[in-house]
């Protein structure tokens, strides 16, 4: 509990610093917004001209698309302390502090900044969802909203999970960091279709391997009333979000081996 | 030996600064495979969707899956042409203030700037474009992928027209990057001008899909702006959907809005830098 | 029971070597060769509480080594150590919630808050009950004067200003230990002597510990009764600073300002003594206490010359620190 209310005194403590430029918080976001929205006006122009992908409408796919935006920036925007860990933190030596203090450093990390330029991020998702709920005729019942909140909280425990992977990654090397955009940013672009469109292998790896899918496309399905063209059985569509978290204890434990090491060899 | 051929060895400045650029580049060997791994992941990705779309029927659409498939990896392995951002140095010289002294230096500030722009995205792309070659071009044929791997250009003829192409968006991607350096200068910001400039270019060169996808109706303006020059009309000429006199005009429009960023860049830089004197008083 | 007990701590670092070139990085992805640095080679010794301990060596010589693992962010690689009883590196967050940590050329307030905000959000962190620390702040804020900088950001704040918040900040949950790496440096005189007096007031009426790593002599002069010196890895002393000085520099130095032009002291048969300079009428002679006491030396030259004015003075500190490591072979690391 106590933990709970240290991280709404960061979180507030991050707005307030962030709202102190409000040009440049506007700018940022305002180009977030475009940037992702504009991705979508690319999706819609296939949809122009296709009509559908594997069976799928424009309207459906909103539905995927907006919730993989929604979960990865609320993911992005909560773990900014460990997008940033290699180069802030480990580099200059500043995680001593962090070890200084009597407070876990996962806590301290995810308190170190709620970045709110992924606002515009959040809204182009919000949009697209709910464009995708115009379109499709999605029924907002006790059951539903349920589902997509609990795909948002496993969504969001996942892509947390990997931004911690790829901040103890920086234990070993500041350098190769970028590769983990493959899972982060390359996840969320994944998580933009509907599962059954990928190949065999791929769909795999977004179930198996970093379970992507078990997120967004599973619960989605479960929310939108429809049954698994992939034949998962409806009652195990709601558990799947149950992955992310599973993802995020790992990397947690992950991430504990990373701090040792470091103070083990202190650098 | 360059001094020899540019009898006032003019030209040096910008020789060194492109060979310094090159050296600081290639020192980033991580960061360049970090970059490569990312943009096999989105190729494969677009290269799924665009499988799945074209299962539906491929009837009546502006390119074959093929040519999707090879405009993708192209658009990968070119990904760092794209003029998403100022000069980052320039931007650092903004932020101090320190831009008002750029016309003190012994050179043309429009021409050292465009060496920059120039040295600093070939460098980016080169190693990248050469892997992503490989990778798309000689290894996925190797493991039997060939139908999904980038196929060389399919006459010689389009392999020609394409090196030309290629030239002017490289010249073209100079010119905008210079641009945005000058509207950094000229807001004395660098928020501006990188936030807006990504989403317009990712639209408006053909990175985000081929623009032939867009509406019929749209066409005509998709063409002809600017931005297209950076990855449309290349790409397109590389897998023949665009050959003989239709590529020359290409070819010529980019030349023409080359020359016309230029100048445009150019008459504002001044603008911009003297405006900037006047203020330090 | 020491508050702060070590025994025997030895730290080692394995550090990869690599091939310079491209194809030296190349060939360290397959085969690495490692070098073996031995930072501490068994260290000990043991702080009552309430001492104020000096602890100098030169840069490598282990120092900072030896702060990390004594506040926990350091696993040795060897040796046993106790503060207040806990291993640091084993109960970490209960040792640290007991000690401050002060780094002179790191902040622990944050850049863009208002100091009082980061000391707010130092209070959650810390867990510290809303009276006590309103308490404790109040103290600390009268004690350093800092009533005018509360509102400030951190980042507007000078230096001197800034360690002035930064030391107030580490005692804002009463540890009973303070951790002073650095605490001075860059400032300018009125900020030292200021971060000084702060100390010695904590330490002396507060009855808190304090480690300080200096490379400002005066501060250990200052502050610290007990200084240990490290080198090598190694402990080279660990006494009062004025044994040490004794021990490895005695020589005092004498001016002299005579009322003709300086004689040549030859014919007093002076032992131990050594004329060190010579400019008209003054005179600068260096003599060791042990063989010929002060007193003594001035009544001799006294008797035999006129005298405008004599004073004494011993040789820097620095001066006294560079010898010792000399002496030592522990120059730089």
């Amino acid at each position: 509990m106590d933990a709970l209310r240290l991280y709404g005194r960061y979180t507030a403590v991050s707005i307030r610093s962030q709202l102190a430029y409000p040009g440049s918080f506007l700018m940022m976001s305002f180009g977030q917004f475009l940037v992702t929205v504009i991705e979508f006006v690319g999706v819609w122009a296939l949809f122009q001209r296709f009509g559908h992908i594997q069976g799928w409408r424009v309207g459906e796919v909103a539905l995927f698309y907006g919730l993989a935006s929604v979960i990865f920036s609320v993911a992005d925007a909560v773990t900014r302390g460990f997008d940033i860990f290699g180069s802030v933190f480990v580099k200059t030596g500043n995680f001593d502090r962090l070890l200084l203090r009597p407070r876990t450093t996962a806590l301290q990390l995810l308190g170190y900044e709620l970045r709110l330029t992924r606002i515009g991020r959040l809204a182009q998702g919000l949009i697209v969802f709910s464009i995708g709920v115009h379109m499709t005729g999605f029924s907002w019942t006790p059951a539903s909203a349920a589902l997509l909140a609990w795909a948002l909280a496993g969504g969001t425990a996942l892509f947390s999970g990997l931004f911690i992977c790829q901040a103890t990654l920086a234990f070993w090397t500041v350098e190769s960091l970028e590769a983990m955009n493959v899972l982060t940013y390359g996840g969320e672009a994944a998580a933009e279709y509907p599962l059954d469109v990928y190949a065999r292998w791929f769909r795999d790896f977004l179930i198996f391997v970093v379970p992507i899918a078990a997120v967004t496309y599973f619960p989605l399905v479960a929310a939108m009333g429809r049954t698994d063209p992939l034949g998962t059985p409806a009652w195990a569509l709601p558990l799947t979000p149950l992955a992310g978290f599973a993802f995020l204890a790992l990397s947690l434990w992950i991430w504990g081996f990373g701090v040792r090491r470091y103070t083990s060899t202190g650098s | 030996m360059a001094a020899n051929l540019y009898p006032n060895g003019a030209l040096r400045p910008y020789l060194a600064v492109l060979a310094g650029r090159f050296q600081l580049m290639l020192q980033y060997r991580a960061a360049a495979l970090a970059g490569f791994a990312t943009q096999c992941w989105f190729g494969v990705i677009r290269i799924l969707v665009f499988a799945a779309f074209y299962a539906g029927g491929a009837a009546g659409q502006p390119l074959s899956l093929r040519d999707a498939v090879t405009y993708t990896w192209l658009g990968q392995a070119f990904l760092a042409f794209l003029p998403w951002n100022a000069d980052p140095d320039v931007a650092d010289m903004v932020r101090s203030g320190a831009v008002a002294y750029e016309r003190l230096r012994p050179v043309d500030t429009y021409a050292w700037w465009y060496a920059r722009a120039l040295a600093w995205s070939t460098a980016r792309v080169l190693p990248r474009a050469a892997l992503m070659v490989a990778f798309a071009s000689v290894l996925l044929p190797l493991v039997g992928l060939g139908k999904w791997s980038l196929p060389p250009p399919p006459t010689w003829s389009a392999a020609g027209l394409f090196a030309v192409s290629a030239l002017g968006m490289i010249l073209l991607s100079a010119a905008l990057t210079v641009i945005l350096n000058v509207i950094m200068t000229a807001t004395m910001s660098d928020r501006g001008a990188n936030t807006l400039a990504a989403p317009f270019v990712n639209l408006f060169s053909g990175m985000i899909i081929p623009l032939a996808f867009f509406p019929d109706a749209l066409r005509p303006f998709l063409r002809a702006q600017p931005i297209a020059g950076l990855v449309d009309i290349p790409f397109t000429i590389y897998f023949g959907g665009l050959t003989g006199a239709d590529a020359w005009r290409a070819i010529a429009l980019q030349a023409v809005w080359v020359v016309v960023l230029v100048l445009a860049g150019r008459w504002w830089l001044e603008r911009a830098l003297g405006r900037l004197q006047i203020q330090g008083g | 029971m020491p508050q702060i007990l070590v025994e025997g701590l030895a730290k080692t670092y394995r550090v990869a070597e690599r091939d310079p070139g491209t194809w030296g990085a190349v060939r360290g992805l397959v085969r690495r060769r490692w070098r073996t640095i031995e930072a501490l080679k068994g260290v000990d010794f043991s702080l009552e509480a309430g001492e104020l301990l000096g602890f100098i060596g030169p840069n490598g010589a282990g120092k900072s080594t030896t702060i990390k693992i004594l506040s926990g962010i350091l696993q040795p690689s060897e040796g046993r150590c106790e503060v207040g009883g806990l291993t640091p590196w084993r109960d970490r967050i209960r040792h640290v919630a007991r000690i401050g940590v002060v780094f002179g050329q790191r902040t622990q307030l944050w850049w863009d808050l208002p100091v009082i905000e980061g000391f707010d959000l130092l209070r959650d962190i810390y867990s510290v009950p809303p009276d006590r620390y309103r308490r404790t702040r109040d103290e600390l804020v009268g004690l350093m004067r800092l009533e005018k900088l509360l509102d400030q950001p951190v980042r507007q704040l000078s230096l001197g200003q800034r360690m002035r918040c930064e030391i107030a900040a580490a005692m804002l949950h009463e540890p009973s230990i303070l951790f002073l790496d650095e605490p001075t440096i860059g400032l300018d005189a009125p900020s030292k002597l200021a971060v000084r007096d702060f100390v010695r007031v904590l330490n002396k009426e507060r009855g808190v510990t304090v480690i300080l790593t200096t490379h400002d002599m005066h501060d250990i002069e200052a502050l610290a009764e007990r200084v240990i010196v490290i080198g090598n890895g190694t402990i080279l002393a660990d006494s009062p600073f004025e044994t040490l000085r004794q021990g490895v520099l005695a020589e005092r130095r004498m001016f002299i300002d005579f009322e003709a032009d300086a004689p040549d002291l030859a014919g007093l048969d002076l032992a131990g003594v050594t004329v060190h300079g010579r400019d008209g009428r003054a005179l600068e002679l260096a003599f060791d206490p042990r063989v010929i006491a002060a007193p003594q030396l001035i009544s001799r030259i006294t008797a035999a010359h006129s005298v405008a004015d004599i004073h004494v003075d011993e040789p820097a500190i620095e001066e006294v620190i560079a010898r010792f490591y000399d002496l030592h072979g522990a120059g730089e690391a």
